[in-house]
Order: structure tokens, then sequence, then C-alpha cells
């Protein structure tokens, strides 16, 4: 909507910002680098509001924290807009200046009076208001994200709804104004601008554009197919039709990660064929015909990662990878070869040149600019080029050097998993501070505060149930049952329980979670799962 | 890690902030901002569950956590900082017995031998009642901490079993206020007014400091103390009007005043007799500070090991409130000043100004690096004036006589008088004011002379200098102790005659000194252990170079430690070896 897919500011900005809304993210556990730059922000002065289900950690940390009800942040986001309109908040200047669509937008959020947004996110119409009012009137302001609003069925709409509260304030294109979408790794960002999406190649350049398309063809002597590839929920579905039986995994681990994943490992079982490329023997790896034993990308390979303030920047080999492991670029093509495609041996400074011919966001980071300067933030199109700090500065310009940033409205849908008598508990997913993802790389580190795997509620809950902390207990969804024990949590309220991602094996909590993904992102919703607990002894007897 | 504190627990805590505001399930206030503005509740919280319990269990410290939204760690490490809060599991009733050098003197080994080793008995750092040693102070969980003084195994063992024992008499030995009073200025209160009475200050003509201050107004104090050429009576000397002014012209609105009563240094207990005796002239003149400086908030930083001038103090802070003394609209006269006691917790280092702000912000009592000095950037990062309890009750004069009558005693760089602490081998041990000039065999006259041959004298403390029976004619002054190449430092004159265990006595200082040191710097931390260290050696095997290596451990200490501490921590020991008080192979 407003062009590449990456972060508007720089980690700098939200160290000197005014007002920070932490929307959908427990940025204190899972991105703890990203928050200590965001708590300088707080020392500074910065008011800081949080939105999640969960009175997490890092809501402890802000001023106001607005505990909504899961996958109604559609619904908070045009109770916001609209109060921000009918308040006279909104920056009409900008409006008129820079977008389109506010018209439309207006009439799409008219309806959502403070007392409705209540209703529907069950956080009080007064605090609803201050959020709009605070927002509005900060000279500063940044929405920062993660998957709270992502891994919804409603994953992009969640975004949009998000960017048009940022077109109606002016808080995007200027210094400490932004948005901006946390990653989950170090180089999440990375492999988005080197071209890891079905529909994009290097750069964000879209694959079904002739001309982009033609740019690539020209330097490397082929045809690139001309329709976007598929993602990973499109692939699932290819693999029941049966249209996909071969499948090349490097560096994923579906078999664990992956909504209703006892279904994801029967597809991945009816394959023909599998080859996992990847640092450790994962789950996944475990399932297939070929792996092909990688080197870390860290310390053992040369390369660069992109951070999620768009720095690209180097990393260097230090140590020789063990066994046969073997760097990424080496496995390629030596695959390229006994393809019959002579890629020759390039080293990672010459792939990155051919990337920076072709990428033009890339064009001026050569790896010795990479060096000088400490990273570089894109786009930086020539050697001139200092890099871009935060994106968007021609929202701003007179006159506009391209078409109006379009408000996109958005319509408020529940999660499909819905509670009924049968399935009475919402329950979330997220991560904690000591762990990483499905724990293939953390889980064999110590830490004194991981739990095994649990399922978090709240004591009153528990006593309802007649359940003791430490029971194992069966939880069940629409799509299986996990036998975990329970354990108790401050940051839950009575019918939200919570489970962490990291325990596949100890507590399997994707084999609850429901595949409904999100047409226009691929993600799938692990945010709202209806479960049911029960005890043991009773569902045995 | 997820330990849960005790319904006693929390109602201690509870009863310092209040009930928790009940929880709702979707919106929550507080954060960061509201944590930083209650972090200074820290250790009042700490001292509550410590008061109420004995100890500071886990589920304790996470009970306060969770109420002032403090990482476990971070409270962990402010807890663990003071030697009298405890973070392991102790009894109810403790004795803390001073073996300190002046306690050492009147027979501390003997007593804590007699006591033998038992789990409710520890040693401590001076407890600041060394005119009548030994001491020890019952930290008792549930009731009002006690000191006992002409301390005996019996007296401590009956605190420690529940008995009744006789609480120390304040104001303790200030010798001349039974006598002919003329010539005391500091002291004129002690022992004539009624330290828990309002009224009977004011029939005394207490307030008469405040009425004259708000009648010339906040520049003229100002102008009036720089005419007086007041200098700072904890150890720095530092001129009182310079740095008054300096706050006052600070431009940031929000300024503080600190009256330091965390009296520490050994041998020291001037303060303590000051505020036991008179306590109202502490809250009058540190009202007066505010005034002058533009202060509305004031704290009085006063040791733990003071129970009874902290209660003292805080009955006349109460009753200072209720006469309209303190608040808003002071006497009627439009202006604020709100004073506050806060207690350390058994930490020398606290005594220095910087890490006084810290303890009082609710973080370790480290010191700060300086600059910014406190008159630019102090407690809570606004411009602050600390000043001495001493130092403040001299201002009460200097506003109602003026600032050139007070420099009609004393010598143009020392004006005025000065409360000396004396202690160890001399007859009558007590806090003497005298005017500045009058020499060291003099004060050692007043105080009943020496029992015993005189073999050294302690100056200033353990961060003082060992001087010999040849500098009794020195004149104590800033001036004339500076070109000795010593110091007044907070006034503590010890007398040691000839049959003193010296290699005891510097054991003890350094000792002090290894257990004091904020950890901080690293000179400081690794140099006062080493100092230690080399003592012991040379007190048993004496080899060459030993005082050479004193020698390098205190200049590195004094070249990179940030605060005071470091910087004196050898002074003494190396002043004793000078004097062949100690001495290993040369």
């Amino acid at each position: 909507m407003l062009g590449a897919g990456g972060g508007t500011c720089s980690y700098e900005e939200i160290e000197t910002t005014d007002l920070i809304v932490l929307w959908g993210s427990n940025a204190r556990e899972a991105h703890p680098i990203f928050f200590h730059h965001l708590m300088r922000g707080v020392r500074n002065g910065a008011k800081m509001y949080t939105v999640d289900p969960r009175r997490t950690t890092s809501a402890k940390w802000a001023d106001v924290w607005l505990g909504i009800d899961v996958g109604s942040d559609i619904a908070l986001a045009n109770t916001v807009g609209r109060e921000i309109i009918h308040a006279g908040l909104a920056n009409q200047a900008f409006i008129d200046h820079s977008t389109s669509g506010f018209d439309s937008y207006a009439a799409e959020v008219e309806p959502w009076t403070l007392q409705r947004g209540e209703q529907v996110t069950g956080v009080p119409a007064d605090v609803i208001r201050d959020l709009a009012h605070d927002y509005a009137t900060a000279p500063t302001a940044q929405i920062c994200w993660t998957l709270g609003i992502t891994e919804h069925h409603t994953a992009t709409d969640n975004v949009l709804a998000l960017i048009n509260l940022a077109l109606l304030t002016g808080h995007v294109g200027r210094y400490g104004s932004g948005l901006v979408p946390l990653r989950g790794q170090n180089n999440v960002q990375g492999g988005g601008d080197m071209g890891a999406l079905p529909n994009k190649l290097p750069g964000f350049q879209n694959v079904e554009d002739p001309v982009a398309r033609g740019k690539f063809e020209a330097l490397w002597g082929v045809d690139v197919p001309p329709k976007s590839g598929w993602h990973l929920s499109l692939m699932l579905e290819a693999m029941e039709r049966r249209d996909l039986r071969a499948l090349y995994v490097i560096g994923e681990n579906p078999a664990q990660s992956e909504a209703d994943v006892g279904h994801v490992r029967e597809l991945l079982d009816g394959l023909e064929f599998m080859v996992v490329q990847d640092l450790s023997l994962t789950k996944t790896a475990g399932m297939a015909d070929v792996v092909l034993p990688a080197a870390a990308s860290w310390a053992e390979t040369e390369g660069t990662v992109t951070s999620s303030e768009r720095r690209v920047q180097r990393v260097r080999k230090a140590l020789d990878p063990p066994g046969e492991a073997k760097d990424d670029i080496e496995i390629l093509c030596l695959l390229a070869d006994r393809l019959g495609h002579s890629w020759g041996q390039p080293s990672a400074e010459e792939v990155w040149d051919e990337l920076r011919s072709l990428s033009p966001m890339h064009g001026g980071m050569a790896y010795r600019r990479l060096d000088e300067l400490g990273g570089i933030q894109w786009p930086c199109p020539d050697e001139g080029h200092p890099g871009t700090q935060f994106l968007h500065a021609w929202l701003w310009e007179d006159p506009m050097p391209r078409q109006p940033a379009p408000f996109i409205p958005t319509k408020w849908v529940p999660p499909v998993d819905e509670l009924s008598d049968e399935y009475p508990i919402r329950m979330t997913t997220g991560r904690k501070l000591d762990s990483f993802n499905t724990g293939v790389q953390s889980g064999a580190f110590d830490s004194p505060m991981r739990g095994a795997g649990s399922i978090e509620i709240t004591a009153a809950d528990g006593e309802a149930l007649g359940v003791t902390e430490g029971e194992v207990v069966r939880v069940t969804s629409r799509r299986g049952s996990i036998d975990v024990p329970v354990s108790y949590s401050g940051s839950l309220r009575p019918g939200l329980a919570f489970m962490a991602i990291h325990f596949p094996d100890a507590a399997d909590v994707n084999r609850l979670t429901i595949d409904a993904w999100d047409p226009k992102s691929g993600t799938a919703e692990f945010k709202a799962t209806a479960i049911r607990i029960d005890r043991i002894e009773e569902s045995v007897s | 890690m997820n330990a849960a504190a005790t319904e006693e627990e929390i109602a201690a805590v509870d009863g310092l902030l209040g009930r928790p505001e009940p929880t709702d399930d979707h919106v929550a206030l507080g954060g960061y901002h509201a944590a930083e503005s209650q972090r200074n509740q820290l250790l009042p919280a700490l001292h509550a569950v410590q008061s109420a319990v004995g100890w500071i269990s886990e589920g304790a410290l996470n009970y306060v956590c969770e109420r002032l939204v403090v990482p476990p760690a971070e409270a962990y490490g402010v807890a663990s900082f003071y030697a009298l809060l405890a973070t392991d599991e102790r009894p109810r009733r403790v004795a803390h017995v001073c073996d300190d050098i002046a306690c050492k003197l009147a027979g501390a080994d003997g007593l804590m031998d007699e006591l033998g080793a038992r789990a409710d008995v520890y040693p401590s750092p001076c407890l600041g009642q060394c005119e009548r040693g030994p001491v020890a102070l019952l930290q008792l969980a549930g009731e009002s901490d006690i000191t006992i003084t002409s301390a005996t195994a019996d007296k401590i063992v009956d605190g420690l079993l529940g008995s009744s024992v006789p609480e120390a008499e304040g104001p303790g030995a200030a010798p001349q206020t039974d006598e002919e009073r003329s010539g005391l200025w500091v002291l004129a209160g002690v022992g004539r007014v009624d330290p828990t009475s309002l009224d009977d200050y004011r029939r005394l003509g207490g307030y008469t400091g405040l009425e004259a201050a708000i009648a010339m107004g906040p520049a003229a104090v100002i102008d009036e103390i720089k005419t007086s050429n007041l200098r700072g009576r904890g150890g720095a000397a530092f001129p009182t009007g310079i740095k008054w002014e300096s706050a006052a012209a600070e431009d940031e609105p929000v300024r503080y005043v600190v009256c330091n009563a965390d009296e520490s240094e050994p041998g020291t207990f001037k303060d303590r007799i000051l505020i036991e005796g008179d306590p109202f002239a502490i809250v009058e003149s540190t009202t007066i500070a505010g005034y002058a400086v533009g202060a509305t908030y004031g704290y009085v930083y006063i040791r733990a090991e003071y129970p009874l001038a902290t209660a003292r103090l805080q009955a006349a802070i109460d009753q200072a409130y209720d006469a309209g003394l303190l608040g808003s609209d002071v006497m009627d006269a439009g202006f604020t000043f709100d004073l506050e006691v806060r207690r350390g917790a058994g930490a020398y280092i606290c005594g220095e100004e910087t890490a006084l702000f810290n303890s009082i912000e609710g973080y370790r009592g480290e010191p700060r690096q300086k600059p910014p000095f406190p008159t630019q950037a102090g407690l809570f990062g606004k411009p602050t004036v600390v000043n001495n309890v001493e130092t403040l009750v001299n201002v009460l004069g200097i506003v109602t006589h003026g600032g050139a009558g007070f420099t009609t005693r004393g010598t143009p760089e020392s004006t005025g008088t000065r409360l000396f602490c004396l202690s160890g081998h001399v007859l009558r041990p007590g806090t003497y004011e005298v005017e500045f000039g009058v020499t060291l065999g003099d004060v050692l006259d007043l105080a009943g002379g020496v029992r015993g041959r005189l073999r050294a004298i302690l100056l200033g403390g353990a961060a003082g200098f060992f001087v010999g029976p040849d500098m009794l004619d020195l004149p104590l002054t800033f001036e004339d102790t500076q070109d000795a190449g010593v110091s007044l430092g907070s006034g503590v004159v010890m007398a040691f005659n000839d049959q003193t265990d010296f290699a005891a006595i510097a054991h003890r200082i350094a000792a002090f000194f290894r257990d004091e040191s904020c950890g901080q710097c690293v000179p400081c931390r690794v140099g006062t252990m080493r100092q230690e260290e080399t003592l012991l050696r040379m007190a048993s095997a004496p080899a060459p170079g030993d005082s050479d290596l004193l020698g390098e451990i205190e200049q590195v200490m004094r070249d990179a430690s940030i605060c005071g501490l470091g910087h004196t921590a050898s002074s003494a020991i190396r002043s004793a070896i000078r004097l062949g008080l100690i001495g290993g192979v040369a």
C-alpha cells in the first residue's frame, strides 16, 4: 500500500519519539533488542500504550494497557479512527495533500462509536478515547506491531487498519513518526528483501511485472516463470490436491511450526520427495528423504543480514562449519551444477554485487560502504547515497512525486474459530523471552525461567474447572487434543488461555490451532483458537 | 523465582504503599513512568518488611517488585547492598555489636568473646555512640529498634530474649551543656530545650531564625550565609553560601534540599547529639535552606543505626506540620516546604552525597560521577543542596544575628565554632563545641585529658589521619590542618595511649573500608581488599616491600576512584606507618 515491505522508522527514532503504541506485540520477550531501544524512548519521556489481550511483560512497562479481546484489532482501530475524526483531530492538511480515499474510510468507520468499540473489544470507551486523542495530538508517534496483528485470518486488513490511522494523523514519513512491523529473526527482513516471497523478485520487484522480470532474464539468460508462486498455505493446499509432490525446505520447520500441525505432518508424509537444508536436524528434517547440512549463518558464513530498521549489515565468517556442513550458497551452486547449470563458485560478495545490479534499493551498498558506514538502511540506490533513515518522506513533498497513499477501509470480522458451549475458552499463542520459535535452537540451552510447555489460565478459571496448578489436563479444540500441565498466570483474564509455541514435543500447541489463513498474506490464525479444558480423570472415565 | 509473600509480609508492604488497586481485565495504567515515580519507595518498602518480619524473603521481595514494578534482580541488588537488610532468614531479634575503633578501646572484643558464636549477634561498624561504648543495636522484628549503651553481655542477651532493657538515654554526652553554657552556638539548645516539645523550642527562641529569614527574603539569606563564610561540617568543608547560590541560580524550578544525617564516619557522633537533643533546630534550619534556594521538598537522610534520633526527628516534623511550620504556606508566608525522613539501612558510603541520592531514589547506594554537581543535577536529577546536620544548625545563628557576627569567632578561613567528637582514651568523652583555632591539646584538655600516656590521636575518623603527641599545638582550623597534611574531617578526635594494640586498630580500619567499598570502582573494590591482606601479613610475617605496596595501593585508589571513600581509604593506615604505630620490615 505504501510500497516496499519494511518498517518505516529507524531504531534511533523510537528513542526520541513522543508516543509509542505497541500493538499485538510482546516485544520485551519476543524482540528484546528492539525493546531495549523502545525503553530508551520511554525513559526519554515517550508515553507508551500497549494493545494486547494479555497483560504481557511488555504491557507492564506501558503507561496504558488496552486488554482487547482476541481478534478485535480492526474494531479498535476503526473506533480510534472515528474518534479522531469526530474530535476534529485528523490531520486534514496531510489527508488532502498526501492521501486518497478518505471519504470512504470515514464512512466505513462511522458506525464505530466509542460505545460499540467498547462492546466489541472489551476496552472501556474512555480508554479508547485517550488512545485516539494521544495518538492524534502527539508531535511524533509510532505504531509497532508483530504477530498479534498478523497471525489472524484478517492479517492484511489488520495491518491496513493501522496504516489508516497513520494516514489519518500524518504519523508517517516524518522523523520520529511511522509504522514499525517487528521482525522475529535477525534476517526476516533480509529474506523478504532478497525475494524469498512467492510474488516478488529481489528488491520487492513484482514477478508478474514483465519489465522487472526482463532485467533478471537478461542477466541470468533464462526465463523467469511469469506467475506468482504459492505461499506456504497454498502449498499445503496443493499437497492436499497432490499437485505438489516434492518439497525443498531451507531453514524452516513446518512439521512443528504450522497451524493444525497434525494435518501438516500427514501432508508432508504424503510427499513423494522432500529435501531439507538446515543447521539442525529438525522434526521436518527427520521426515526428509535427503538432508543437506547447512553452515550456521552466524560465524560460519559470509554475507549480509537486514534488521527491522532495513539496515543491511555484513556477517563475517570466523569458523569453518563442522563435518559435511556447507555454506548455503555453495549448496545451491553444487545443486545447480548437478541439475545441469554451471553457476561456478561465486563468493558471497560476488552474489551480492549481482543482486545490487538488479535491485535498485540495494544499488549503493557495496561491501566497502557497508563496512564504512556500519550498515546501510535501504533504499540506497547508488554509491553516493547515505541510505534512508525513514521511509516515505515523499508524502510530505510538494508537489507529490507519486500517487497519494490510499486509505483502504477495513471491516471487522471475528475470529474463524468461534467460541461455543463446547469450546468456551479463547486460547492465544505467543513467545517467551528465553526460547526461540519451535525451540530447535534454544531448547538445548538451560534457562532458569523456562517452564516446560503448559497451558496458562487464570487461577479463577483453574478453580472453576476444578484443576490444580501443575495438574495435567486435556486441552481440546475442534482439530485435536493434547495433554499438558496447567499453570496460572496473572497476565490473563477468565476465559482467556495462553500457550507458548516453543515446546512442540511437550506441548504440541499447533495440534489445536486453526489453519484458517489470510488470503492476502497466507498467514494462519495462530492467535485465536477455541478450546475446552477437561480434567483427564473425567475425560477418561 | 515464583515464591509468594506471606500475609505478614504483604501487610507490611501494604501498610506503606496502601492496598493495591483492584485489577481490571481490560485495562491497566501504570508502566515505567509510574514505576519510576514510585521507585524511591523501594528502600522504605524493604525497611517495612525487614522491620515487620526480621528479614526479606524471596516472596516478600517479589511482592515489593510487583507493587513497585521493579525487576527482582534490581531489587535484590538494592536489598543486598545494605547491612541492616537481611536477604537470608535470621532470628527476629538480632544484636549488632559495635567492634569498631572506639568500642574496641572500650572492650568490645572481650564483649564479643563473651557473647560467643550466637546466630543472633553480628559485629558492626561504628554505631555512632563512641562516648559510651561498648554499644549494641538491637534490631527487632515487630518492635522499635533499641540502642544499648555501656553494653554488657547480660544486657544484650536479655534484650535478645525479649526482656525489657533500658534504652539508651539521649542525648548522650555533651559535657559542656551541663556547665557554663556561654559560647555554645551549635549546642545552644542541647540539654536546654525539651526535644519532644515544639512549644518549649519556641519558648526558647525557636523559629525566630525562620522568621528572620522570611523577613529578609531568600536572596538576602544566601548573602548572609556567604558573608558568614560558613563551610560544611560534614568533612569536605565546602562554602555553604556558594552551594546555595549555585542551586538557587539554576533554571530548573524543581529543587531539593537534603539534610545529610547519615553520620557514619567511625568516631563521629556529633550530629546524633544534635538530633536527639535539639531536633526542631534541624527542622527549622532545613526549612530555611529550602526557602533560600527555592526548594519545596526536603529530605533528612538519617542512618538506621539511630533509632532514638529518628523517632525524635519524626516527632518534631509531625509537630511542625501541625503548627503550620511545614507544608503549604509555611508560617503564612506563602511558601511551601515539605520535609520527609528517609532512613539509610547500614551503608557508610551513603553519607557520600551522590550515593545518598541514589539511596533515596531506590537504587544501590553507589556514588555518581561528578560533574554534574548536586547543585546542577542532584536528587532525582534536580538541583539539590545537601548539607550536614551541624552545618545547617549553624544557619540558625547566622540568619538571626547576621553573617558578619558569625565571623567574629574563629579565623577568617574557618569562621565560627566547630563540634569535635572526643573519644578513646580521654577521661570525659563526648561532643564538644569550640571556637575554630583552639589547639588539639586544648580540646583533649577539655575532655579531661588522656588516660595513660598519649601515643597518637586519630583526627578526622577512619578516613582521616593519625597524628602524634608532637601535634598537640596544631590549631584546629581548616587551613592549619590542611597545611599540616591532615584534615578535620567530620570532627573526630580519638585519643590512644601507649598501651594500644595499633595493629588491631589499623586492621579494623582496613576491614571497615573493605566492607564499605561499594565495589563500583575496581581500584577501590580490589585495593581495599589488598590493603587489608597486606596489613594482616605485615602483622604475622612482615616482608620487605609491604609498605611500598600499601603506598601503591593508596596511589591507585586516589587516582582512579570516583568518590572520597577510595581517596581516603589508605590515609589513616599510611599515617600509622609513618608514625611507627604499625610497621613491618623497612
